[in-house]
């Protein structure tokens, strides 16, 4: 019976001891303990949060230098297939022009020269007509010295005169 | 937990002991009975009475005035009174183990089964007159404050390393300490109690760490260790009401309208508020009585196996003797262990069934 | 004498006990070799079911010293 009668005297102790204990702990050692370890539960989880994080940022670069190099090596491809064909359409153009060149050259020269056979042809018409002139002249003094003579030349060159 | 698939064979081998040791108890109070004529004979003669296991069971697990460290040498303890005359004080080495009275200043005193009384005379009648209130420091009254002194020092220095050590991986001791922690915070605090775990945490570390250190103070055999301060009713009952008072003032308004307003029929009440209100007082005073008999009933199987070989009087039981002894002290290792967590898992649990926000 | 049968009516209760626990010990176990992963969750319940079992086990005892003395 006495073992089961609680001793009041331990009581009071107990209750005493057991109040300052929890009183001492959780002011003292629960709260930073606790805080503790919250604190490292939450820094590993912020961890591994943000390395998941910079995970994901290093696979997004990734991707998109691989996007950049696509598209400049599109750029690089065009561009140069670009300079190709201005390359080609100078090219072309020069030749055209050459061309043009070339043959307004020709004609200038043709037109040239036929200015100059035109010319050199009213000269030497214009030398025919004198020496034809000069060499009627001397027939005609020739010819030309009685009055009959003269009549019938007229007339012949009338006959022979085409206009 | 890792341990508790041992929980079921174990369980069920310390029911049969206890009950193999219960039938013993019946044989020992036909031995008391009998002793007791022959007490009346021996007395006037010879001082030296046989050896009486049951008297030396009650001695260890009970309290004392004396710290024993071994043989007849003993530690005298301060005795304090506080009688209705006024508080007295002095050392129990007066009544010198037992046999002689003191006369104090208020009242003549004396040992009576181990417990200071007011006697009249010098046939030590108990003197029913005098309110005597004993606030001796006993031996539970020291062992407990070596038990609190220890868990400081344990904890304060676990926290200052906390401190010292911020952000980093546990050393030392702390990882001794922050699975323990760990483990009542995910496995008995969240779970029973849900998110409002955090302000009932200091509540469960110190009741978790008190009751684990005493059991374990209790199995010392020798002089600092060895008193059985869980398996003493008055701890439990401290423990038990600080439960009682937690739960009640933490209840919020399910709890008390499971209580006073149930889902009944209203003629029903009555009986309703009788039977829950029992509730209430029953499941602290469960938890009382089961962390007192479990420990008190470890130390009574140690001590009785010993006795074993006092009773028998020969020295080669003590083989048989000692080999029980260290296998019941391997299962109260764990006892230890499952009687603080169980009745921190409880306390959780009542907790939670206060604080619980549910409806019907 | 009163004693005597007050310790033999614990034992009787230990026995009970002992058969409660056993009984949550055993279903717990088949629980948990049906559904391994709730282990943990099975393992809870049966240590508070047989701490409640044992309870009523140890009013036996209490009744036993109370009866012994």
């Amino acid at each position: 019976m006495e073992l089961v009668t609680p001793d009041w005297g331990l009581v009071a102790w107990t209750t005493l001891a057991f109040l300052l204990l929890l009183f001492l702990l959780a002011k003292f050692a629960w709260k930073p303990i606790m805080g503790a370890i919250d604190d490292r539960e939450r820094f590993i989880e912020d961890a591994l949060l943000k390395a998941e994080a910079a995970k994901e940022e290093m696979s997004r670069l990734t991707n998109e230098n691989e996007v950049l190099l696509k598209q400049a090596r599109a750029e690089r491809d065009l561009i140069l297939s670009e300079a190709k064909k201005i390359k080609e359409q100078i090219i072309a153009d020069a030749k055209e022009a050459a061309h043009k060149e070339g043959a307004r050259q020709i004609e200038l020269a043709r037109v040239e020269i036929n200015n100059q056979k035109a010319i050199a042809m009213a000269d030497v018409k214009n030398q025919v007509a004198t020496l034809s002139i000069q060499v009627a002249e001397k027939i005609l003094q020739n010819q030309l010295k009685d009055q009959q003579k003269q009549d019938e030349l007229v007339a012949q060159l009338l006959k022979e005169v085409k206009l | 937990m890792y341990l508790s698939h041992i929980l079921n064979s174990k369980k069920i081998a310390l029911s049969v002991i206890l009950g193999v040791f219960l039938t013993f108890c019946t044989c020992k109070t036909f031995a008391i009975q009998h002793e007791e004529a022959h007490e009346a004979a021996a007395e006037a003669g010879h001082e030296k009475a046989e050896f009486d296991p049951s008297e030396t069971i009650l001695e260890h697990i009970g309290d004392s005035h004396y710290f024993h460290i071994g043989g007849h040498v003993a530690f005298a303890l301060p005795v304090i009174l506080y009688t209705d005359k006024g508080l007295e004080t002095f050392s129990s080495s007066v009544f010198e183990h037992g046999h002689a009275a003191y006369q104090g200043k208020y009242y003549k005193y004396a040992l009576v089964k181990d417990k200071v009384k007011a006697v009249t005379g010098e046939d030590k009648q108990i003197d029913q007159t005098a309110s005597v209130y004993d606030f001796s420091i006993t031996r539970n009254v020291i062992s407990l404050w070596m038990s609190v002194l220890m868990l400081l020092v344990i904890f304060l220095s676990v926290a200052s390393s906390y401190k010292k050590r911020t952000g980093k991986a546990p050393k030392g001791f702390q990882s001794v300490i922050e699975p323990d922690i760990l483990f009542i915070r995910d496995d008995v605090a969240m779970p029973n109690i849900g998110y409002k775990y955090a302000r009932f945490m200091p509540l469960l570390l110190t009741m978790f760490f008190f009751i684990l250190i005493n059991n374990l103070i209790g199995m010392v055999p020798f002089f600092p260790g060895g008193s059985n301060l869980t398996g003493n009713i008055a701890v439990t009952f401290v423990l038990a009401v600080v439960v009682l008072i937690v739960v009640n003032v933490n209840g919020n308004k399910y709890y008390w309208k499971h209580i006073f307003a149930p889902d009944v029929p209203f003629w029903l009440y009555p009986i309703m508020w009788i039977v829950e209100l029992a509730g209430i007082i029953s499941k602290p005073f469960a938890l009382m009585v089961r962390l007192f008999a479990n420990i008190m009933a470890g130390h009574v199987i140690v001590i009785a196996l010993i006795s074993l070989i006092f009773i028998f009087k020969t020295l080669a039981i003590a083989p048989v003797s000692i080999a029980f002894t260290l296998f019941i002290d391997v299962l109260e290792l764990l006892v230890a262990f499952l009687q603080a967590f169980i009745f921190t898992m409880l306390t959780a649990l009542f907790i939670g069934s206060a604080v619980e926000e549910h409806h019907h | 004498m009163f004693g005597s049968i007050a310790a033999l009516g614990a034992g009787l209760a230990v026995i009970g006990a002992g058969i409660g626990i056993g009984q949550i010990g055993g279903k717990a176990m088949e629980g948990i070799s049906r559904q391994p992963e709730a282990a943990g969750k099975i393992q809870t319940a049966m240590i508070i079911a047989a701490a409640l079992v044992e309870g009523v086990a140890l009013f036996g005892v209490i009744v036993a010293l109370l009866g012994n003395k």
